[in-house]
């Protein structure tokens, strides 16, 4: 038995059937093609799988596909506007904030909505903020900077 | 913070160039793909038809496969083919050096699916593939696996008594002593001898011998191992796979499936970290056999449990160093004694680490003796500088314990010992041109170093770090375009900025941007034979590979430029990429337009198989402060010195360097597989087993040192590995100096540090 579910991902409005054991990650991945998020742990440890859930940052592995009937979702395939990467985007590629590269969607949707929140983040409310997010290559140094600089980025513009 | 440092004291040949390319930051090349979820790893492919794999794990650390019965499963709906170690051709006795270790066929075979015995918890015995990853996973749970339970063997001193638990009947010590009558868990034992011990443990003032034992930890990479198999109808075989080289999977696959190279194409993706432990092959050669069972493509991702139980971790030691050094601070002596749990098959990371015991100073006299040894834990792989950072607790510990004893400053009893150009290491080799000593002089001018730390239960901690990196194969091919830009086909699997720094070199080379460089990583039918991306190589060989490329291009444009100006090439002269003769001149750009449309197309080539080590050090300049009442080390600042040779794109050298430390600070601190009385891993999350989080750490302060290595043409020298090294020993000895306690076991977690301290006060 499938379930149907109607969604917003990325502004667009979705239909997809689901079985109910299904994640979010799997149906993002699986049935909407929308790679970007990503498989680490599958128990909501590594936030490789972020994406924002009705303005919420989670971990896509721990909700349930049919929780996102009626809901807003937003993944890093959304954050690049009309051709052009999002200052964070911008400041994560100028800062070398990735090296492998698989955790980076995640980060970049946590930091989003963290500025979003918060615009002008100290050091320690910046990592404690992205603390849900596992990255192995970089020592979180380059990417704490690129937060930083794409904070001060927003306030300038 | 970053600094970049050149050495002061640079003979003439080496007086620092001026480069426009290299030592420059641009944005690389595949970043775009990278920050908007483009980038296409393994898991990414939905390849048509395929179908899922998964595994059925023992859940014993130690047994006899009785029998294995998939009839069951193979009836479900949907479940379309099973496979065990019989689908697999009989291994044979055969070694092969895969870049970051040698791997013998037969033992690989097994690990691959167990073979008479389960071996370790999570070795794998059987697979299915089904229509779904759910079916599949039920169907794996309804193949029954009769065992008689063995009993197991976790630690290496355990494992390595007479009366331990045999887990390869047949195994016989590997020794340069008399081979042993009877089996053993001891694979083998190697030795290492340089001058007379005897002698220069006599001449020493102090000697200090202290034991050190270190736990199992994981390389941690986020993107767990996975991969698409495709076995065609024709024979031909092609694997899609998250691997670190992808010419060493075809390598493996070859043989332990019996077949050609020539049948084989590995795709390597973008791959999400693996820092030595995606070189060893898992679930290939398992998604291969299901595949060619079922006719259709076969994708197999391993769970983070999986990955934890059942792929390489790094081995747990126990160690015990001596060194004797005289009352002016010169170091006399040393002795090692270094047992590695090489996990369940032989050939663990022992060799690099007896030979990086000592690598960072110069002894006069000194023996090593390191022991291999099984036991029922998953077979250990590469770690980043696999074995130094291990040895380098042993070593930096009792060197600094030493500097405390002969009242030296820790830094000035390491300059006064340090290796430099002329030293012989214990091994054998004896050093070119390296920068240690530079390092150590860097960091007694940084401003760390000259900020004093006060504070309650504040240290302050030095160490040095060695690893070789290594030379090996790499081709490069490098295509001319009509606009006057390169497009660059190389076999080098980009983990960490490779792409960028190996286009930044043949930038350099024919005076063009880096932007002007196209670099791509190919499949194995479509480049030369390139080895893995480890051994801190790929910036180092494929980057010559890439200069040599380079090379190649600006020999034909300058014939081509001689056929349009009507001159000898002799007449050509190149200078910054500009093409001067018979009076006229020309950009490699505009000189490329031109001969798109007069001449044959322009193709460089590069293809080099360097030998040598190129000697990588690094020191680390660690704070802390420990929590009397928890035990908990807060690292208040870090700041890593390297000698990189030549930075090529500075951004990724420091994120090298930040990275590396980051994975010391954890295994300091926090990693370590907790293991029950029945062998299981009772830590296999990213929750129990913790890496440091963003919130664990500080910035990592750098500086680069620029000592150039003189067997590269811009003086490269590799920098993924090293900063590993230093980490363990430089917070030990900054623990030390902030509770008075020495510690000699890894991970110095907040349990262990409060017990020490506790210990202390209340003199237990």
């Amino acid at each position: 038995m499938k379930t149907h579910v109607t969604t917003t991902v990325n502004g667009a409005t979705v239909e997809f059937l689901c079985q109910p054991r299904q994640s979010l990650l799997e149906v993002l991945r699986d049935e909407l093609s929308l790679t970007g998020c990503k498989e680490g742990c599958n128990n909501g440890n590594c936030g490789a799988c972020t994406v924002m859930l009705d303005g919420v940052p989670v971990d896509s592995c721990l909700v349930l596909a049919v929780e996102a009937e009626g809901a807003e979702i937003e993944t890093v395939e959304g954050i690049a506007e009309q051709g052009h990467l999002h200052p964070l985007q911008q400041c994560f590629l100028e800062g070398a904030a990735l090296q492998c590269g698989i955790c980076t969607p995640g980060f970049l949707v946590t930091a989003k909505a963290l500025l979003e929140k918060n615009p002008q983040p100290s050091e320690q409310e910046i990592r404690f903020g992205l603390a849900g997010n596992l990255c192995r290559c970089t020592g979180y140094d380059k990417i704490v900077r690129a937060v930083q600089a794409a904070s001060r980025t927003s306030s300038e513009s | 913070m970053s600094t970049e440092v050149a050495p002061d004291n640079t003979s003439d040949t080496e007086s620092p160039a001026t480069y426009k390319v290299i030592g420059t930051r641009p944005v690389r090349h595949d970043g775009a793909d990278k920050v908007t979820g483009k980038a296409v790893y393994t898991d990414d492919l939905h390849v048509p038809n395929m179908v899922f794999g998964a595994f059925v794990r023992s859940p014993h650390a130690h047994a006899r496969i009785v029998s294995i019965d998939t009839s069951e499963a193979e009836k479900m709906p949907g479940v379309l083919a099973t496979c065990t170690s019989a689908d697999l051709p009989d291994p044979w006795d055969k070694v092969d050096n895969l870049g970051e270790g040698c791997v013998n066929y037969a033992h690989l075979s097994g690990n691959v699916l167990a073979r008479k015995k389960a071996l370790y918890k999570g070795h794998a015995v059987a697979a299915v593939a089904a229509t779904d990853s759910y079916l599949a996973q039920e169907a794996a749970r309804r193949i029954k696996v009769e065992y008689e339970p063995l009993p197991a063997t976790m630690c290496v001193q355990d494992a390595m008594k007479d009366d331990a638990p045999l887990l390869h009947d047949e195994l016989i010590t590997h020794t340069l002593d008399d081979t042993p009558a009877r089996p053993s868990n001891i694979a083998s034992h190697i030795q290492f001898e340089k001058g007379n011990i005897d002698e220069g443990f006599a001449a020493a003032d102090v000697v200090i011998e202290r034991e050190f034992k270190t736990a199992t930890v994981h390389q941690g990479y986020i993107e767990p191992h996975v991969s698409v198999a495709l076995w065609n109808e024709d024979g031909r075989l092609k694997i899609w796979t998250a691997t670190q080289g992808s010419f060493v999977v075809r390598q493996q696959m070859a043989e332990l499936l019996k077949m050609p190279v020539s049948q084989i194409t590995i795709v390597p993706c973008e791959i999400g970290g693996g820092f030595g432990g995606k070189i060893s092959v898992y679930e290939q050669p398992v998604a291969a056999v299901l595949s060619r069972k079922c006719g259709r493509p076969v994708k197999i991702m391993m769970q983070r449990d999986e990955v934890f139980e059942a792929t390489g971790p790094t081995p747990a030691s126990f160690m015990r160093v001596k060194l004797g050094a005289t009352k002016d601070g010169k170091l006399t002596a040393g002795k090692a004694w270094l047992a590695f749990d090489a996990g369940a098959f032989p050939g663990g990371v022992i060799g690099p680490g007896a030979m990086c015991v000592f690598s960072c100073y110069d002894l006069p006299h000194a023996t090593v003796d390191g022991f291999d040894v099984v036991l029922n834990k998953p077979k250990t792989q590469a770690y980043r500088a696999p074995g130094s950072t291990h040895v380098a607790f042993a070593t930096e510990c009792v060197i600094d314990e030493l500097a405390e004893r002969l009242k030296i400053d820790p830094i000035e009893f390491r300059l006064n010992n340090a290796a430099k150009e002329g030293t012989r290491r214990v091994d054998g080799p004896v050093y070119p041109r390296v920068g240690l000593v530079e390092c150590l002089q860097a960091i007694q001018e940084s401003d760390h170093w000259k900020t004093p730390l006060t504070g309650p239960n504040r240290g302050r901690g030095v160490a040095c770090g060695f690893w070789f990196n290594c030379g090996l194969k790499s081709s490069v091919t490098a295509n001319v375009n009509a606009d006057g830009t390169v497009t660059l086909v190389e076999g080098s699997t980009d983990i960490g900025g490779t792409r960028t720094s190996i286009a930044m070199q043949l930038a350099e080379t024919l005076g063009i941007t880096a932007e002007d460089v196209i670099p791509q990583v190919v499949d194995t039918d479509s480049v030369g034979f390139t080895d893995v991306t480890g051994g801190s190589r790929t910036t180092f060989a494929t980057g010559l590979a890439a200069h040599e490329a380079a090379l190649d291009i600006q020999k034909q444009m300058v014939e081509q430029a001689a056929q349009i100006w009507e001159c000898s090439p002799d007449e050509v002269t190149v200078a910054d990429g500009v093409y001067q003769g018979n009076g006229k001149s020309l950009s490699f750009k505009a000189l490329a337009v031109e001969a798109d449309k007069v001449g044959i197309p322009i193709v460089g080539r590069g293809v080099v198989d360097p030998q040598c080590s190129t000697n990588a050090f690094a020191v680390n300049l660690v704070d802390v402060e420990v929590d009397p009442e928890t035990g908990k080390v807060t690292i208040l600042r870090f700041t890593v010195c390297q000698d990189a040779g030549q930075a090529i794109h500075p951004s990724y050298v420091e994120g090298q360097m930040q990275g590396g430390s980051a994975q010391g600070i954890g295994w300091a601190l926090n990693e370590e597989y907790f293991y029950g009385d029945d062998g299981h891993m009772r830590n296999a999350s990213f929750l129990d087993y913790r890496i440091p989080t963003c919130y664990d750490l500080p910035m990592i302060d750098t500086i680069i040192v620029e000592v150039p290595n003189p067997d590269h043409p811009y003086g490269v020298r590799g920098v993924g590995e090293v900063p590993i090294v230093p980490p363990p020993p430089a917070i030990a000895n900054a623990i030390y100096r902030a509770t008075g306690v020495r510690f000699f076991e890894l991970p110095m977690s907040p349990p262990t540090v409060w017990h020490a301290i506790k210990g202390q006060t209340t003199g237990e």
